[in-house]
C-alpha cells in the first residue's frame, strides 16, 4: 500500500516539483490544495462511491499528525498507567484506528454528533476534550470528564457533541438512531455518526436501527470500525458475510480503507451529505488495532505477531500521513519528530497534573443520580426535602 | 415554604397566606398556563373552602366507604370539573403536555395511526402529525433506546409499551442508558423520558400478557416509578411525568382503562413521590397502588361494617417509597397490611415491608403482613387467574387476623 502511494505522489511530483519547492517554507500555514489519491478505491454497495482524490491543505495533514500523534501517545501512556494500576477496570485502547477519529472529525462540525461504544478516548479527544480530563477520568478522579464516576468505557462531552462512552456492545446504536431522530426533529441540518465494532455488527438492534432510520429518513450514518476481531473471535468465525457494509441490505454502503485519513475524511463527507438528502448509510472503516481488545487482553493468542507488525509497517495511519508530509516537502524529518516529542511532553504533563487530581468526595456517591428539579425527594422517615420555588 | 412544610401530614390547616395564594393562582391560571400552576398535596390540605368539611371527614369514624376522589376535585374552586374515563385523562394530560412544549413527542407502536391499542393518543397523530406521534416497527429494544438518544438532546419523548411485559425487551436500554447516563456522564445528560404502558392482570389475557413487573425496574438507579390508578392522578402523574427531568416509568392497568370519574377543569400537576391518602384511619394503615386500591375499598366497606377503621394509603410512587406519609400512618394505627398486584418473591410490597420495618420498626404492634399475587405465570382459566390475584376476603381476613 506504501509502495502505491509513493509512485502516485511521485508521478504527481513530477508535475508539480517547481510549485512544490517554492511552497516549502511556507509549510504549516499554506492553505493551498493538495490533491492526493487514496491508497485504495471505494467500494459501494447500491451507491456510487465518491472519487479517489481528495483535496487537503498542507495545514491539515499537518493537524492530522499532530492530532493522531497526540492521540497514540496518550494510549500508549494510558497503557503504562494500566500496567502501573493507575488505572483500573478495563482499558480498551484504540492505538491503530486513529485515522478514523482525525478523518472523521476533518469532514464535520461540533454540532454533528457522535456517538460509539467503549473504545472511545481517541474520539473524546477528536471532539474537543483535554488529556487532562481523559487521564484524570481514566484514574478516576475528580477533574474527569465524567467526574470520574464514568471511568474508561464513559467519556462524554456535552458542548462537543460527543454521547459517548458505552459499555453494552451494540446498545449504542439505538441511542445514535435517537440523536439523529431529535436532529430530524429540530431540522437543524446535521447528521449523527453512530460507530460500532465488527463484533457490534451482529446485534439485532443494529438492524432494528437501521430499519427505522431508513423508514424515516433519519440523518443518521452507521460507521463499522472493522477491525477485524470482536475480542478473540476473528471475523470470519463470528459473521457469514463479513461485508459490513453490504449488511443493510436497503441501506447504501461504502466500504473505506480506515487506516487511510484522508480517506476516512472523503467518505464522511460524501455520508454527510447523503444522510441529509436520502437518510442513513453505512460506512465500514477497514481498520486495525494494535493493542488486544482491551489491557486484559494480550492480542496474541488469536492472531500473531507477525500480522500485526506486518500491519503496523505497511498501514499505521501516521507513517502514512508522515510520508505524505516529507514527500510534499512540507516539514522535514526533523520538524516530525519534534512535534512527537511535543505531544509526549504534552500527555506527560497532562498525566502529571492528573494524578494531582483529588478523588471524588464521598458525598459524590449520591449526586446525579437525580436531576433536582420538578418534584419532591423524599429520601425516607420524617425527612422532606421541599424543592423551593414552583416554575 | 415552612407553612407547606408543617402542613405535610399532619392535619393543621393550611395559614391564611396560602390560601390567598391558592385563590389568586387558580383566578389567573386559566389565562397563563406558563407561571401559574399549582403543586397539589394529594391529601387536599391546599385547596380553600372545603378544609373545615375535611377535617371534620377525618373525625368521623362511620363513613362507610372511602371518601372518594370526588372531595379533590369538588374541593377545587368552584368550578365542577368534567367527567371522562381513565385513558381519556391520560390523553388530555398528554395533549396538554404536547401543546405546552414542542419538544415533547411519543413513540410506540400503533400509537399514531392506530390511536393506541388503548386509546391514550388517539386523535394526536392527526393533531401533532406523524414525527410527534410515531409509529415504530415492533422493536422494543431500539426504540427505546432512540427515545433515550433523543432525551439526551433534550426532546421529551414519551414511548409507550402496548404491555409492560414487552418493555423486558427492552430492558437493557431502560437500565443501562435510561437510568444511568445521567450518572456516567458526571450530570451531562439527562434523560426526561416517560416510559408507559398497561401492564397487570387483565380479563384471560394469557401468561404473557398478565405481567406484573414493577419490581423488576425497581432496582435500576436513576429512574422513577410511579403508578396511576384514578383518572384524576392518571393525568396528573402524566403531567408532572413529562416535566421531570428524570426517567419516569409511569404503570398504568389494563383493567382501569374504562374507570369513569370527574376530574377537575383546572390544570394540575401531581407530585411524583407522594402518596394518596384515600381514607383516612385508625386501626390498621393498608397500603396498596394501582388496581388493589379498588380491591382495598370493597374490603373496606366490609371492615367498617365489622367495625373495623382502616387507613389505605395508595402509595403511587412505587421509586422512591413515599415513607413521609407512609411513616405517619403507622406511627397513628401501628399496624401495616400491604396489598399488591406485584409477585411476592422480590415484589413491590417485599421492598416496602423492608423499607418501613427498618425505618418504623419501633412503632409496629404486629409484623407487616403482605398480601401479594401468587408466584405462578398468570393462567388462563378465569378461576385460576382469580386466585392468583389478592381478593377482597382475604384482605378482610388478614386485616381481622392483623387486629386481632
Amino acid at each position: 500500500m506504501a509502495l502505491s502511494t509513493h509512485r502516485t505522489t511521485t508521478a504527481l511530483l513530477r508535475h508539480l516539483t517547481p510549485a512544490i519547492s517554492y511552497l516549502r517554507h511556507i509549510s504549516t500555514d499554506s492553505t493551498s490544495t493538495i490533491t492526493v489519491e487514496t491508497s485504495v478505491p471505494f467500494t459501494g454497495h447500491k451507491i456510487e462511491p465518491p472519487s479517489r482524490s481528495v483535496d487537503t491543505t498542507a495545514q491539515e495533514l499537518m493537524s492530522f499528525f499532530r492530532d493522531m500523534a497526540l492521540m497514540r501517545r496518550m494510549e500508549i501512556a494510558a497503557d503504562s498507567l494500566y500496567k502501573a494500576k493507575l488505572i483500573r477496570g478495563f482499558c480498551h485502547l484504540y492505538d491503530g484506528q486513529e485515522a478514523v477519529a482525525v478523518g472523521m472529525e476533518a469532514a464535520i462540525t461540533r454540532k454533528d454528533c457522535i456517538i460509539t461504544a467503549y473504545r472511545d478516548h481517541c474520539i473524546f479527544l477528536g471532539r474537543g476534550g483535554t488529556l487532562l480530563e481523559s487521564f484524570s477520568e481514566l484514574m478516576g478522579r475528580k477533574d474527569g470528564c465524567s467526574k470520574g464516576k464514568g471511568g474508561s468505557m464513559h467519556f462524554y462531552k456535552k458542548e462537543g457533541g460527543f454521547y459517548g462512552g458505552h459499555g453494552i456492545v451494540g446498545a449504542q446504536i439505538p441511542l445514535g438512531c435517537g440523536l439523529a431522530f431529535a436532529q430530524k426533529y429540530k431540522n437543524d441540518e446535521n447528521v449523527t455518526f453512530t460507530l460500532y465494532g465488527d463484533g457490534a455488527a451482529n446485534q439485532g438492534q443494529l438492524f432494528e436501527a437501521l430499519n427505522m432510520a431508513a423508514l424515516w429518513d433519519l440523518p443518521a450514518i452507521l460507521v463499522c470500525e472493522n477491525n477485524h476481531y470482536g475480542m478473540g473471535t476473528a471475523e470470519w468465525r463470528a459473521a457469514k458475510s463479513p461485508a459490513y457494509y453490504k449488511r443493510g441490505d436497503y441501506v447504501p454502503g461504502l466500504k473505506v480503507d480506515g487506516m487511510d485519513a484522508l480517506a476516512v475524511k472523503q467518505a464522511c463527507r460524501f455520508a454527510k451529505e447523503h444522510a441529509l438528502k436520502n437518510g442513513p448509510i453505512i460506512l465500514e472503516m477497514d481498520t486495525y488495532r494494535y493493542h488486544g481488545h482491551s489491557m486484559s487482553d494480550p492480542g496474541s493468542t488469536y492472531r500473531t505477531r507477525d500480522e500485526i507488525s506486518g500491519v503496523r509497517q505497511e498501514r499505521d495511519p501516521i507513517e502514512r500521513v508522515r510520508k505524505l508530509l516529507l514527500a510534499y516537502d512540507i516539514a522535514n524529518e526533523k520538524e516530525l519528530k519534534d512535534i512527537e516529542k511535543e505531544a509526549r511532553k504534552q500527555v506527560d504533563e497532562a498525566i502529571a497534573k492528573a494524578k494531582e487530581s483529588p478523588l471524588p468526595e464521598p458525598s459524590e456517591l449520591f449526586t446525579n443520580v437525580y436531576v433536582k428539579g420538578y418534584g419532591v425527594e423524599s429520601f425516607g422517615a420524617d425527612r422532606k426535602e421541599i424543592r423551593a420555588a414552583l416554575p | 415554604m415552612a407553612a407547606i412544610v408543617q402542613g405535610i401530614g399532619s392535619t393543621a390547616a393550611p395559614s391564611a397566606s396560602s390560601n390567598k395564594f391558592l385563590l389568586s393562582s387558580l383566578g389567573s391560571s386559566l389565562l397563563e398556563k406558563k407561571r401559574n400552576f399549582f403543586v397539589v398535596r394529594s391529601d387536599g390540605k391546599c385547596y380553600t373552602g372545603l378544609n373545615q368539611q375535611q377535617r371534620r371527614a377525618q373525625n368521623v369514624v362511620t363513613n362507610a366507604v372511602a371518601t372518594k376522589e370526588e372531595k379533590a376535585s369538588a374541593a377545587v374552586g368552584s368550578k365542577p370539573g368534567h367527567e371522562l374515563l381513565l385513558f381519556e385523562a391520560l390523553r388530555e394530560g398528554l395533549e396538554e403536555e404536547m401543546d405546552r412544549d414542542p419538544c415533547v413527542c411519543v413513540m410506540g407502536e400503533d400509537v399514531g395511526h392506530y390511536g393506541g391499542s388503548y386509546k391514550v393518543t388517539k386523535g394526536l397523530a392527526e393533531k401533532y402529525g406523524d414525527l410527534r406521534v410515531l409509529d415504530t416497527p415492533i422493536a422494543e429494544n431500539s426504540f427505546t433506546g432512540m427515545g433515550i438518544g433523543a432525551a439526551m438532546t433534550g426532546l421529551r419523548p414519551i414511548v409507550e409499551g402496548m404491555n409492560m411485559g414487552f418493555l423486558l425487551l427492552a430492558f437493557n436500554q431502560i437500565s443501562n442508558n435510561c437510568g444511568m447516563l445521567h450518572y456516567t456522564s458526571g450530570g451531562q445528560f439527562k434523560i426526561p423520558i416517560v416510559i408507559r404502558g398497561p401492564g397487570g392482570v387483565g380479563r384471560q389475557l394469557g401468561a404473557e400478557h398478565s405481567q406484573r413487573l414493577e419490581s423488576y425496574f425497581q432496582s435500576i438507579p436513576g429512574i422513577q416509578m410511579v403508578a396511576c390508578s384514578t383518572a384524576y392522578n392518571a393525568k396528573g402523574l402524566m403531567k408532572a411525568a413529562i416535566r421531570s427531568d428524570n426517567p419516569v416509568i409511569l404503570f398504568e392497568h389494563v383493567l382501569l382503562y374504562n374507570l369513569k370519574e370527574r376530574i377537575p377543569d383546572e390544570e394540575y400537576v401531581l407530585n411524583l413521590e407522594e402518596a394518596e391518602m384515600v381514607r383516612p384511619g385508625e386501626h390498621v394503615t393498608i397500603l396498596t397502588y394501582s388496581r388493589m386500591r379498588y380491591h382495598v375499598m370493597q374490603a373496606a366497606k366490609t371492615l367498617v361494617n365489622k367495625g373495623y377503621d382502616p387507613e389505605v394509603i395508595d402509595i403511587r410512587s412505587l421509586k422512591p417509597f413515599d415513607l413521609y406519609t407512609i411513616g405517619n400512618s403507622v406511627k397513628k394505627t401501628h399496624r401495616v397490611l400491604i396489598v399488591e398486584e406485584c409477585m411476592r418473591t422480590g415484589g413491590i410490597g417485599a421492598s416496602l415491608t423492608a423499607a418501613i420495618n427498618e425505618n418504623f420498626h419501633d412503632h409496629l404492634d404486629a409484623p407487616i403482613v403482605c398480601l401479594s399475587s401468587q408466584d405462578v405465570p398468570t393462567p388462563y382459566a378465569g378461576t385460576l387467574e382469580e386466585w392468583t390475584l389478592v381478593q377482597p376476603a382475604q384482605i378482610v381476613a388478614a386485616v381481622e387476623q392483623l387486629c386481632l
